[in-house]
């Protein structure tokens, strides 16, 4: 691993504490060009979280808040009449930006919701008939309270597919909590944050990630993991051809964030639970949260070939 | 858990296609009833509503076995037995609610299968069988992976099928064919209909519009020609005026058959036709099963033909038989009835006196009174009254075989000459895809036979003065285009005649080798195949040897696929490097651990063990999942592995 991600890793866990297995995979998100979906309570650093990554990575960050009552155009932005030119000018809205934080990305309505979606899948915009790109790298990271809450729309599994992975960060350990309370407050810390990282070094990783190697023999144990969730009882669905992909790239940014130049199998079962936990449901108790669980199981049921 | 209603259609329609085939002998009643449960609980699945209530199913069941017992007057027996089960599974559908029910009603099924072979046991009813047990198998399957499209479902039931072929062949061929009650089917299974052991005008002619197979015939060697092909059934002494019946035959009489050339063998398979008589070429002289031979050389089962039978007989066509009949006999074979057909009786009398000494002249004569008097040979001849010969001879002059056969025996006895009527089989149609003849009911025949001295007993056939083309070519050719002809009886085109032909040698060898394939057969059978002293208790090892390495051999086709050959060797070195850690450390590898986990979970244990077996890992995992070419790390990983101790 370069000292530039040593970097990046250690100055996050100096903000987020107790959590490196959740910076860690966050990183591999961001590494594998996918893009991350939090799913937690209210006030458990998810923001944070963003916030000090984009510091970190020297990343434009920008924050959606979103809500019941927002527009499309008010995240993707809008054309406007100037009187002095007479023509219409775009004001590019808040998703012109290389990282997002899409906060609470539940509260707003569906078509909201998938105006945000189509844009992380396209890495481009259209509006008004014209489509412009969205800068490079972009990263969105959304962040969502727990279906049951009130006033919520649930993201759709057609949605949830789109996230590479879903990461929950739970309350932090004793020591944890002991040191975010007597510490310094965490607003001042990002502020205070420098990046250790130019944007071309990130895109120099991202491409350093396509070339980790992957043998057939991984490949294997990659397509046994699918076919099992696609033939056991024990799920609704299998798990889709992009689940597998993003499975792959997360494993190889996984391994690199581990100095290795191939994959082996320890990197597959780190990232599965985060890639698969959103994507598998369980025929017996339709219960989101036990995804993390399931995918433990899984790992379990498929014998490394 | 509740049933899909996808489950339920299925299992719906498994009750349907095994009851379907009783729908044309259960009462109207039922059927209705059936068809209405089976659409009120289609309509439940279909809208989703409740199951109706215990109270409301109970009082259906009573009420219908209430109208079972009333209907049938009896609550035992067969037909009501098949009954009960069809109404009471149709009822069990609406009762679905666990797996448990389903299960219950799928086994119903493949039991009501059963039952429709008491009805019918033909290629189409096998086959229609056939599929239905696809069905149930595909809806069982159904019932145990639940999300499973249509196809695979078929699939998996035709695999199943399939796998269970090499079983029920080899139960069919060795399971010993004990003759008893408890295997044998119920009496009266088969529906029949064939010659009856009386004679009346229009009873041969009534059966001439039957086309159902009353025997097949497969020669040894020599075939007869057709104009020699009699097939001797009841032999007909009484007559009352209008009805020719067998009479009182003592069986002590002797018989005396005076043979001529070589005998003819041939195989006949008959239909059950619930009568004793069996038919065989004329003069039958052996035959293979216990029988007995009447002194007019009847061959009798010594019970009804209620199942097909097949035997094995030898006749002679040339023959004298009984030339010294006994005078009691010969009494019997001039009996008339007084009074009657005075007219006939004239004629009668008439030849005598032109031949008073030679009896072979007066059927000369009767025989060109028959051909020149224009007399027509027909299937829809006039009613006769009292006097019905006289009728026949001098105003009609319009008959069939019984007809003829009648009147000439009557002519004969009238004129002092001993004679009887012969029924039976005439000709036979050659299948040349099998190589045997088909005997329908339409070739039924009647013929004379008029004793000559010390000729014996003469067979004569008046038909075949009349109409010629009847004994040569068949019913078909002698009476015409009749519109009462059944279809089959006509000449058909080359191509129908072919497929009837083909159809009715499938017919054959089902009937000889599935249906016939009794204690006998199965006894020649194994022989054939090499089984020495044939015996049941050997048949039974025998069958159980064959399901045990049947079920052997499927076992290891499956256990093959669980287990993959490892070929790999830097695979195999790695397992025997987690083989060494699992014997001797008894720290076996989680089938999903990975190589760093493994080796970290090792070294946490022992930690004299880590640095060895982390570097045999690290090598594993780069040779396995790196790009690293094998030839350069695979000696050297050997090597870790052999020197790794514990």
């Amino acid at each position: 691993m370069t000292d530039t991600l040593k970097n990046v890793i250690a100055q996050t866990e100096q903000v987020i504490l107790g959590k490196p297995q959740q910076i860690r995979l966050a990183l591999t998100c961001l590494l594998a060009r996918g893009h991350l979906l939090i799913e937690d309570l209210p006030g458990v650093g998810k923001t944070t979280l963003a916030h000090v990554l984009s510091r970190t990575l020297g990343l434009q960050f920008q924050r959606i808040q979103f809500t019941s009552d927002m527009l499309p155009a008010d995240i993707l932005g809008v054309s406007i009449y100037q009187r002095e030119s007479g023509e219409f000018k775009f004001h590019a809205g808040p998703i012109f930006s290389q990282m997002i934080l899409a906060d609470e990305v539940n509260r707003a309505t569906p078509k909201t919701q998938s105006a945000l979606l189509e844009a992380m899948e396209e890495h481009q915009v259209t509006s008004e008939g014209e489509t412009r790109p969205l800068p490079s790298p972009f990263f969105v990271i959304a962040t969502q309270n727990p279906t049951n809450q009130i006033g919520t729309f649930p993201l759709p599994e057609s949605q949830l597919d789109r996230f590479m992975m879903r990461i929950q960060l739970g309350y932090p350990d004793a020591t944890a909590e002991l040191g975010l309370l007597s510490g310094v407050d965490r607003r001042d810390l990002i502020a205070g944050l420098q990046p250790q990282m130019q944007t071309s070094e990130l895109f120099a990783l991202q491409e350093q990630v396509r070339k980790v190697f992957v043998s057939p023999a991984l490949l294997d144990y990659v397509q046994a993991i699918l076919r099992h969730t696609r033939e056991s009882a024990r799920f609704v669905h299998g798990l889709s051809p992009r689940a597998g992909l993003s499975l792959l790239a997360a494993a190889r940014a996984w391994a690199l964030l581990d100095s290795r130049d191939a994959v082996i199998p320890e990197d597959v079962q780190a990232v599965l639970p985060g890639v698969a936990s959103h994507r598998l449901q369980s025929v017996h108790d339709t219960q989101a949260s036990d995804g993390e669980k399931l995918a433990r199981e899984l790992i379990e049921a498929v014998a490394i070939p | 858990m509740k049933l899909s209603a996808q489950l339920t259609y299925g299992l719906v329609a498994c009750i349907l296609l095994v009851s379907a085939p009783h729908a044309d002998h259960l009462p109207p009643w039922v059927i209705a009833e059936c068809g209405a449960l089976l659409l009120w609980r289609t309509w439940l699945a279909r809208s989703g509503k409740t199951l109706p209530p215990r109270w409301l199913l109970l009082g259906i069941t009573m009420l219908s076995v209430a109208a079972i017992a009333i209907s049938f007057r009896s609550l035992f027996g067969r037909e009501v037995g098949v009954t009960l089960l069809i109404l009471l599974s149709a009822l069990k559908l609406l009762e679905l609610k666990a797996v448990r029910d389903a299960t219950i009603v799928i086994y119903l099924s493949c039991f009501i299968i059963i039952t429709n072979f008491f009805y019918s046991q033909s290629i189409p009813t096998a086959l229609f069988m056939l599929a239905t047990l696809l069905v149930i198998l595909a809806t069982w399957v159904h019932m145990h992976t639940g999300a499973l499209a249509f196809k695979p479902r078929l699939r998996i039931g035709s695999m199943l099928l399939l796998q269970a072929i090499p079983l029920s062949l080899i139960l069919f061929v060795l399971f010993p064919r004990v003759q008893g009650p408890l295997w044998g089917l119920p009496q009266d299974a088969y529906a029949s209909s064939g010659l009856s052991d009386t004679m009346s005008p229009g009873s041969v002619s009534n059966l001439s519009l039957n086309d159902a197979v009353a025997f097949r015939v497969s020669f040894d060697g020599i075939v007869p020609s057709r104009d020699k092909m009699y097939w001797r059934g009841p032999v007909l002494w009484e007559f009352d005026g209008t009805t020719w019946r067998r009479g009182h035959n003592a069986t002590t009489l002797k018989r005396g058959l005076q043979e001529a050339g070589d005998p003819l063998g041939y195989t006949v398979t008959l239909e059950p036709h619930n009568k004793r008589w069996l038919f065989a070429l004329d003069m039958p002289d052996k035959l293979s099963i216990p029988h007995i031979l009447t002194p007019d050389f009847q061959l009798l089962n010594d019970k009804n033909v209620n199942a097909r039978l097949r035997y094995h007989a030898d006749s002679f066509l040339s023959y004298r038989a009984n030339p010294d009949e006994l005078p009691r006999q010969l009494q019997r074979a001039l009996a008339l009835p007084r009074g009657l057909n005075p007219q006939a009786r004239q004629l009668a009398a008439g030849w005598r006196q032109q031949h008073p000494r030679d009896d072979a002249a007066i059927a000369r004569e009767i025989l060109q009174h028959f051909n020149q008097g224009g007399y027509v040979y027909t299937l829809e001849p006039p009613l006769l009254g009292v006097n019905g010969i006289d009728q026949f001879l001098f105003q009609t002059r319009q008959g069939f075989c019984e007809h003829y056969a009648g009147a000439f025996v009557f002519l004969l006895r009238a004129a002092g000459v001993p004679a009887r009527v012969v029924t039976g089989y005439q000709g036979g149609e050659y299948n040349a895809l099998g190589d045997y003849y088909i005997l329908r009911q339409s070739d039924a025949h009647a013929w004379a036979e008029v004793w000559l001295g010390e000729h014996g007993w003469i067979r004569y056939d008046p038909t075949a003065t009349i109409a010629p083309a009847r004994i040569e070519s068949g019913l078909f050719a002698a009476v015409g285009d009749t519109a009462i002809l059944p279809f089959m009886l006509r000449d058909p085109p080359p191509w129908l005649r072919e497929l009837r032909f083909n159809l009715d040698a499938m017919t054959n060898r089902w009937n000889q080798w599935v249906l016939g394939y009794n204690e006998e057969t199965q006894f020649a059978f194994l022989t054939r195949l090499g089984m020495e002293d044939v015996s049941w208790q050997k048949m039974a090892l025998n069958m159980l040897a064959g399901i045990f390495i049947l079920v052997g051999i499927f076992t290891l086709l499956m256990l093959r696929r669980l287990v993959v050959r490892q070929t790999d060797p830097v695979q195999l070195l790695w397992l025997r490097a987690c083989r060494k850690l699992e014997r001797h450390a008894g720290l076996p590898r989680e089938p999903h651990e990975g190589p760093m986990d493994y080796a970290n979970r090792i070294a946490a244990i022992h930690p004299d063990l880590a640095e060895d077996f982390h570097d045999i890992a690290a090598r594993y995992a780069s040779l396995r999942y790196g790009g690293e070419a094998e030839s350069e790390g695979l000696a050297a990983f050997k090597d870790a592995v052999r020197a790794f101790k514990l």
